[in-house]
């Protein structure tokens, strides 16, 4: 079996991240760029599976610019085997849309008996992209499973969602995409450090992919930018016995109550 | 004025959920709201009279024997059904686990394009559906558009608080075919136990969110008494969750639940930048923490240096005085 897990480089949420105020583009000189965790704990489930399925591999894919790779040789040093960098000028300012054709041609390119990615990024946030991905592609989608089981022929698991907990199944191959709930990723090890640098890492241009750009295949503009002003704070009191009435009257004036 | 769908979602039972007033709020704030509901056959009567007093224009009744049985399959194929009829500007969803997927697929399926986690809407000069995004946790906003297309916009929930003037509808009812092909079947629906009977996280006009504060599981109880007496949803920092007080399904900040609530109360929260990326744009914070250099109060509308094993009890009887 072949599982590709698609993974993003995203600015760190440790420090504060900034959007260009002309194009609304990210900053990416602003921040230090990392794998975005939620595709680690997706790795982790796919690597879960290899380590007790012989005969199974695992590749990491991830569409973004040269620095990108980074996120790759963390994803090899953890356990995948093999990964393919799509990397192309003209991707610059792709949206979800182009992405999302970009991503479906490599995957389908690479060819794949499962697809697994995180639910959404702590960047974008939008969690639409595996489901554009799978349109694209014509598969099901296993949307934001807790749980995930492999069987030779279907993926199946448990997602929340607002009525409750759902069990959902499919045949293969299908797209999956996992929320924070599903595993713990594991850490690098020395012996994986090593070898990540032995193993292929494929660079793959839109034309190697078949893809016409219509301007990086993007169909949504930014119009204005705004940046909020910061948060002031408002009324800070030491509790001396009555903060509690303060704050019960505070909350009334405010209608709040 | 073009038409705008709005997707309704609905539980199990087939009953409206608490999104779909913010879903025609915002149709009706780019033209005229259409409501597309999904149901089983002959079931989705009821659902008209309670959509028109929510503000829709029309509904578009779309039964189909799937529904309930297959991921998103037949809600796509009822958005590009009412699509086709109704040549809208902009068709608009929520931003759930279940209508994300059918965002996606119909964005792709119809060639639209795709403004998701929105918090506003408006209408351009040229009539075109402005989309308002509240990015990196309220830091910035931006306001985006489309190129081509309709409009697919995935509209956070709870954003959107002014319901719509309420309208007598008129109704289609269509019979959708389904192929149901590879798509995902759902084999299990576990309801969720409503024994709290306390507001969902998502949406909720007012949460009251518990931190490491706490001390302890046990001790978290008093995060639920004031949520309860302000009739508030329940969240917590990812200290509180990691420490095992409370489920990460209550987890509010970067990597859980985005709120926008009216009232946000943080117990017990040192406010790291995580957090306040899941709450700063509440409308209105209160902090309560005894370390008077906690992050939190930076953000607070009114804060309180003191013990929330004191504050608290005392609050919750001046409410419940109040409320007497």
């Amino acid at each position: 079996m072949k599982i590709i897990v698609l993974v993003k480089q995203v600015p760190d949420t440790e420090e504060e991240r900034r959007l260009d105020p002309v194009t609304g583009l990210l900053d990416r000189g602003a921040n230090e760029c990392v794998a975005d965790e939620i595709n680690e704990r997706a790795l982790e489930v796919a690597l879960r599976h290899r380590d007790a399925n012989k005969g199974t591999e695992v590749v990491a894919l991830t569409v973004g610019p040269a620095s990108a790779t980074a996120v790759l040789r963390k994803a090899l040093s953890m356990g995948a085997d093999s990964a393919v960098h799509v990397v192309d000028d003209l991707l610059e300012g792709a949206d979800i849309a182009a992405t999302a054709r970009v991503l479906a041609a490599a995957v389908q390119q690479a060819g794949f008996d499962l697809v697994v990615t995180g639910n959404e990024s702590t960047d974008g946030r939008g969690g639409v992209v595996p489901a554009m991905v799978a349109e694209h592609l014509g598969l099901p989608l296993l949307s934001s499973l807790n749980t995930m089981e492999i069987t030779p022929e279907r993926v199946a698991g448990e997602a929340t969602v607002e009525a409750g907990n759902l069990t959902v199944s499919a045949l293969l191959p299908a797209i999956v995409s996992v929320t924070e709930r599903s595993a713990e990723a594991r850490f690098p090890n020395f012996k994986g450090i090593l070898t990540a640098k032995r193993k292929p890492l494929a660079t793959l241009s839109l034309e190697d992919l078949g893809v016409i750009p219509h301007g990086g295949g993007a169909n949504s503009t930014v119009l204005t930018v705004s940046e909020r002003p910061a948060r002031t704070a408002g009324k800070k009191i030491v509790d001396d016995g009555t903060a509690a009435k303060d704050l019960a009257d505070f909350l009334v004036a405010s209608r709040l109550i | 004025m073009t038409n705008v769908l709005a997707l309704i979602e609905t539980s199990a039972s087939g009953a409206i959920t608490g999104s779909a007033a913010g879903l025609i709020a915002a149709a009706s704030k780019l033209g005229v709201p259409v409501a597309v509901v999904v149901t089983q056959q002959g079931e989705g009567a009821a659902a008209v009279s309670e959509l028109g007093n929510l503000g829709a224009q029309h509904v578009y009744l779309a039964e189909s024997p799937e529904v309930g049985r297959l991921m998103a399959a037949a809600q796509v194929e009822a958005l590009m059904s009412a699509a086709r009829e109704l040549d809208p500007s902009a068709v608009i969803l929520a931003n759930s686990v279940e209508s994300r997927e059918i965002a996606g697929r119909f964005a792709v399926r119809s060639g639209g394009g795709l403004l998701v986690d929105v918090v506003d809407v408006r209408t351009a000069q040229d009539g075109s559906a402005v989309g308002v995004h509240s990015i990196f946790g309220g830091t910035y906003t931006v306001e985006a558009t489309v190129q081509s297309g309709p409009t697919v916009i995935t509209l956070r929930q709870g954003a959107l608080n002014e319901p719509a003037a309420s309208k007598v509808p008129s109704t289609t009812t269509v019979s959708l075919a389904v192929a149901a092909g590879n798509a995902t079947t759902i084999t299990m629906v576990q309801p969720v136990s409503s024994g709290s009977g306390r507001p969902a996280l998502r949406g909720a006009a007012a949460v009251v969110s518990g931190g490491r504060g706490l001390g302890s599981k046990q001790n978290f109880v008093l995060v639920e008494q004031l949520a309860d007496a302000l009739g508030a949803a329940v969240g917590a920092s990812r200290a509180a969750v990691d420490a095992g007080y409370i489920e990460q399904n209550s987890q509010v900040g970067q990597t859980g639940i985005t709120v926008s609530p009216q009232l946000y109360v943080a117990l017990g929260i040192s406010g790291a930048i995580q957090h306040r990326a899941g709450m700063q744009t509440a409308k209105t914070i209160v902090a309560i923490n005894k370390d008077e250099d906690a992050p939190i109060f930076e953000v607070a509308d009114f804060g309180i240096v003191g013990d929330v094993f004191t504050v608290v009890p005392q609050l919750i009887e001046a409410l419940q005085a109040r409320s007497n």
